[in-house]
């Protein structure tokens, strides 16, 4: 990934700019739902936002069932996420997805198929979607996957950690995954979706960025209750209070429940209006999903013909 | 068309205008909007006005300005109208605004638009807030009249309803008002604003629409002279105003004596408070919907914030840079937060006292970026190092521009929140419930939300305390604005009997053997008159029975401060106000025959029935003192929303000359119950009764100050205490002129008055005693919690 700004380093861990946050959830629901009654895009507009939210998908598979196959035509998508001719028609030369997600025995098959075309592959790592194995063996994990050419590693916090108030111990534990990452880029896995309280999400997230990760991510997409828009708007408020703090620019994934093209500009609106546009940009945000690429195409297409599109015109991942 | 490529990078949000095309063909085919009468659409007989969308500043139409005639025939066609209409079954009437509401929705799109034509205000507001509220209003007042026998038993409507609505929210406005007379079982003449008449014809065109019997609802366009034509004519038996404080007091003004009943809702300048244990990002979303919502043209925008000293520097900082994402501009366009102010008129105004602002040393905010060319276009803002003493601070801007104060303690936050002449709403920010609660217990004002703020619902009542007007929209307490229990038909209350003659008294006199010297009763202290005078009081076959004190201005003063010291009592618990008044009731009995005997001596008829109805009446409304209760209301989900009856205050209760222990008692009991500090002036022609009862209060652990009793001319005294500004509601029993003369006089501080002008048999535990006086006796508070974990 290359940035215009330094790579972010953390700071000491420092209780004193979380613990006495408490958030409000009726407030934060209203802002939720009021936001994408507040905002729109149509016409050229939404195909550039669409356009756009491809660059940022983190396009992923976590699935049990996964192979070097099923990985190989998700890199096919990745590095052709829209058909030829509407690229064409959009007059757009280049668009990749800002990069594939995979489990760490897949990193090797990413590597080989995704080479030459600049797209990262990132890697959930630390026992990923619970994070309950000893933490000598998620810290291997992670150098595993960074040796196997990951330069992206999606962690997950110990959940028990913020839900019994450990927050020393929990920003121990992600420092040390951080160092482990190397030059690898870090995002932090919330699973907001256990933490359940906003006040919780507020203050993991404080944590995770005091400890060095480079994103801060809702889900794991195996909780019960995916990214959200109050989590997200916490998460982002979380982001903004630690760069007016330190200047540091922290990035931000919503995973898991975001599957339409409607939800990919419902979220970049959320980070235009909480952030800047700055932050609509794949080197701050990224969306973790599978689906929602065929949506896009869809309506990419529908802008271009004017007519509404169906599924099997476009290439499945 | 830009470039797909190159707005990727920008990523701005481009364009998105809502389409006008039908609101702009209907309007087309009105080239003068008329008025409705009687089911009919009459071209205006007078003259018209140019009716100007204020966002591109182009004339739409024009609009009648209704003549006096014009009024004469709606308010005609209303009382013709009324006894089909009041006599149908509940459940006939909920049909017609069951379908009004429906046909509401079904022209949600086309309304929502011609709104924004007409007003300026966003299509998002009007789409997302105004119409799906008014379609709410109508569906919840068609409840009401389904449920109105059972829910109202003995209650009737009023008659024909004048109603006068504001330019802010035309047609939701319009619903406030007409959906609860209609549900009554009232009919309406509705005037709305000159600047606005847009939606209200097509409501007529709804009206019409669904078959609403002729003369039912009747909208006359027009001014500020066609509103007053409707509040003063003489068929109309209740005026409805929502809109400036000061053509509030002209209505009192015009309508004192006349018998009509009032409800006001009218000005503010809302405090928004924001402790330092708030959710700041939540706090600075909630000033977004309190001063920027509808271009801050809101009687209840939060449009003085006070935030607590620690955290004052990082709330500002955070509010400017939030407030330079707002988008202005275009109100048809979808992702614009704020459209045009009404008119240009408005504007200037708005401008005049922001600079206004500025001379007076405070530093104004305002959003970056450039306005639209055309239209009545203001930036949002606010101002920082404003002071209490500023005019900003004090008088409503109406307009997206709030003032602000820092705090250092709760009790600080309570006091400048409450330094306001009005008292509409306030909005209060803490994560600390005990706090949160106790402001919203301590800050005075007739709607408060907590970490929310501008939620309405047709089932909340909304209305203000002091002088932002009084009586409630929405909800059980809207309803009552427009009910009555018809009153047992009285003989208009004479003159009283006796003078308050200065001079000694020559004729017979019953002398006691040892000569008693009746005085005033202040601040819990027998107390000479200020002036040095008594009259003489006659008794049977007129001789004199003694000399009571004569009262002036300067006593109505004393009492009033000695009230205004006594604020505890509503503090304390209902129980213990009970225990008192039952208190009250022992000792009055103990001494029974004492006053049946002064009660005889005064020449009152039923001299043992009266004091037996009196301890009778001080144990009812002991009991109701912890029995009146408020109400959760079922709003939105996940909020409680709470309807608590709070005391006024300071009351002045004038008593009738008739029945001198117990109407005196009867008035002064219900205040006490529901926690009133009281002044209260005696029966001008048996005064000496009151002399007694002070003795009675002494002994019965009335706090010193809680009761307050004069003697003296009544007319003056009430005329004193209807002026005086920290009263916060009278009652006045005496006669029609007495009436005109102290409504009038109330419209100062915009009190509400309660005039009785009509002799009562107070033995009569129906005409003397009743719920009617323990509502009276309070207003309605409306507290918002949002909650969720």
């Amino acid at each position: 990934m290359t940035h215009d700004f330094p790579r972010m380093t953390g700071t000491a861990f420092t209780p004193d700019w979380f613990e006495s946050v408490s958030v409000n959830r009726p407030a934060a629901e209203r802002r939720a739902a009021s936001l994408p009654a507040r905002r729109t895009v149509k016409k050229e507009w939404q195909a550039a936002w669409l356009a756009r939210a491809i660059t940022c998908i983190d396009l992923t598979t976590l699935a049990g069932d996964d192979t070097a196959g099923r990985v190989q035509r998700l890199c096919a998508k990745a590095r052709n996420p829209l058909r030829a001719d509407l690229l064409e028609a959009l007059d757009l030369q280049e668009l990749t997805v800002g990069a594939v997600c995979v489990y760490p025995t897949m990193v090797p098959h990413a590597v080989k198929a995704l080479e030459g075309s600049n797209i990262p592959v990132a890697s959930v790592a630390t026992g990923f979607p619970a994070g309950l194995t000893p933490l000598p063996l998620r810290l291997a994990e992670i150098r595993y996957a960074v040796e196997q050419g990951a330069q992206e590693i999606d962690i997950v916090i110990t959940r028990e950690l913020a839900l019994t108030g450990q927050w020393q111990a929990l920003y121990d534990e992600i420092r040390q995954m951080r160092e482990a990452c190397g030059p690898a880029h870090m995002k932090a896995i919330l699973a907001t979706g256990d933490l359940k309280t906003l006040t919780n999400v507020y203050k993991a997230s404080m944590v995770a960025m005091q400890a060095g990760s480079d994103f801060i991510k809702t889900s794991t997409g195996k909780e019960e209750v995916n990214a959200t828009l109050p989590v997200s708007l916490t998460m982002l408020r979380a982001l903004r209070d630690f760069r007016d703090l330190t200047g540091q620019m922290v990035g931000f994934k919503p995973a898991g429940g975001l599957k339409t093209a409607k939800d990919a500009m419902t979220w970049q609106i959320l980070m235009k209006e909480e952030l800047g546009t700055r932050w609509m940009m794949p080197d701050l945000f990224r969306i973790g999903a599978s689906s929602m690429l065929g949506d896009i195409e869809r309506q990419l297409e529908h802008h271009v013909t004017g007519r509404y599109s169906a599924a099997n015109r476009h290439a499945q991942a | 068309m830009p470039k797909v490529k190159e707005l990727m990078e920008t990523m701005e949000y481009g364009p998105a205008p809502e389409a006008s095309t039908e609101a702009r063909a209907w309007i087309a085919a009105r080239p003068v909007i008329g008025h409705y009468i009687n089911g009919q659409f009459t071209a205006p007989e007078g003259e018209t006005a140019e009716v100007v969308n204020p966002a591109t500043d182009e004339v739409l139409t024009r609009v009648g300005l209704g003549t006096s005639a014009e009024v004469d025939a709606a308010a005609r066609a209303a009382r013709l109208a009324f006894p089909q209409w009041a006599a149908l079954p509940g459940h006939e009437r909920a049909r017609y605004l069951y379908a009004i509401a429906r046909h509401v929705q079904k022209r949600e799109r086309f309304l929502s638009v011609l709104e924004v034509l007409d007003n300026g205000k966003t299509i998002r507001e009007t789409r997302d807030i105004d119409i799906p509220l008014v379609a709410r209003h109508f569906y919840h007042h068609a409840g009401w009249a389904e449920v109105m026998e059972t829910e109202f038993p003995g209650h009737a409507p009023l008659g024909v309803c004048g109603q006068v609505i504001p330019w802010n929210f035309p047609l939701l406005m319009l619903a406030w008002k007409v959906a609860p007379a209609l549900a009554a079982g009232n009919t309406v003449v509705l005037k709305p604003a000159d600047l606005t008449p847009l939606t209200a014809y097509a409501f007529a065109e709804i009206c019409a629409e669904v078959g609403l019997p002729p003369g039912v609802v009747n909208i006359v366009q027009g001014d500020g002279a066609t509103g007053a034509a409707v509040a003063g004519h003489p068929e109309v038996n209740k005026v409805a105003f929502t809109g400036s404080t000061e053509v509030g007091r002209i209505i009192r003004r015009q309508i004192a004596g006349s018998g009509k009943k009032l409800s006001l809702e009218l000005g503010g300048k809302s405090p928004f408070i924001v402790f330092e244990d708030a959710d700041l990002d939540a706090a600075i979303e909630g000033v977004v919907d309190a001063i920027w919502f509808n271009q801050g043209e809101v009687c209840c925008a939060g449009s003085r914030i006070l935030v607590q000293e620690g955290v004052a520097p990082r709330f500002f900082a955070k509010l400017g840079a939030r407030m330079a994402t707002l988008r202005v501009g275009d109100p048809l366009d979808k992702t614009m937060d704020m459209g045009a102010v009404v008119s240009r008129r408005q504007l200037a105004r708005i401008d005049a006292l922001l600079k206004t602002g500025e001379a007076e040393g405070a530093t104004l905010h305002r959003a970056p970026g450039a306005l639209p060319e055309r239209g009545a276009f203001c930036a949002p803002g606010f101002f920082t190092g404003t002071a209490p003493a500023h005019t900003v601070s004090q008088a409503e801007i109406f307009g997206p521009v709030a003032t602000t104060l820092t705090f250092r303690t709760p009790d600080e936050a309570i006091s400048l929140a409450n330094d306001s002449r009005y008292g509409l709403a306030a909005s209060v920010w803490s994560e600390n419930i005990n706090r949160a609660i106790e402001v919203a217990a301590k800050v005075k004002a007739g709607v408060v939300w907590i970490n929310a703020t501008n939620l309405f619902d047709a089932g909340a009542p909304f209305g203000g305390y002091r002088e932002s007007g009084f009586g409630r929209e929405g909800g059980r307490a809207g309803m009552g604005e427009y009910l009555a229990r018809p009153a047992a038909p009285g003989k208009p209350r004479p003159a009283p009997a006796a003078l308050t003659e200065v001079a000694p008294f020559t004729g017979p006199s019953d002398r006691p053997a040892i000569d008693i010297t009746a005085k005033l009763y202040i601040g819990g202290k027998q107390a000479r008159a200020d002036g040095g005078q008594s009259y003489a009081v006659l008794g049977k076959g007129g001789v004199a029975i003694g000399q009571a004190a004569l009262a002036n201005r300067k006593d109505v003063r004393n009492a009033v401060e000695a009230a205004g010291k006594a604020g505890d009592w509503g503090g304390v618990t209902a129980h213990n106000r009970a225990q008192v008044l039952y208190f009250l009731a022992e000792n009055l009995s103990q001494r029974a025959a004492e006053f049946t005997a002064a009660l005889a001596a005064a020449g009152s008829p039923k001299p043992a029935e009266e004091v037996e109805a009196t301890i009778r009446r001080a144990f009812w409304y002991a009991a109701q003192a912890d029995k009146f209760d408020g109400a959760v209301t079922a709003t939105k989900s996940a909020h409680v929303t709470m309807t608590l009856h709070e005391p006024f205050g300071t009351m002045g209760l004038v008593a009738p000359d008739e029945a001198p222990l117990l109407g005196l008692m009867s008035l002064i009991l219900p205040a006490l119950a529901m926690g009133n500090r009281v002044v209260a002036v005696a029966s001008q022609s048996a005064p000496l009764i009151a002399a007694r009862l002070y003795q009675v209060f002494e002994t019965s652990d009335i706090p010193g100050g809680v009761v307050n009793l004069l003697t003296g001319e009544r007319d003056a005294l009430a005329k004193t205490l209807a002026e005086h500004d920290d009263v916060a509601a009278l009652w006045y029993c005496g006669g029609a002129e007495g009436a005109a003369m102290v409504e009038a006089a109330s419209a100062g501080n915009l009190k509400p008055v309660w005039p009785d002008t009509t002799l009562r048999d107070w033995l009569n535990p129906s005409q003397g005693q009743g719920r009617d006086f323990l509502h009276r006796a309070t207003q309605v508070k409306t507290v918002w919690l949002p909650y969720g974990a």
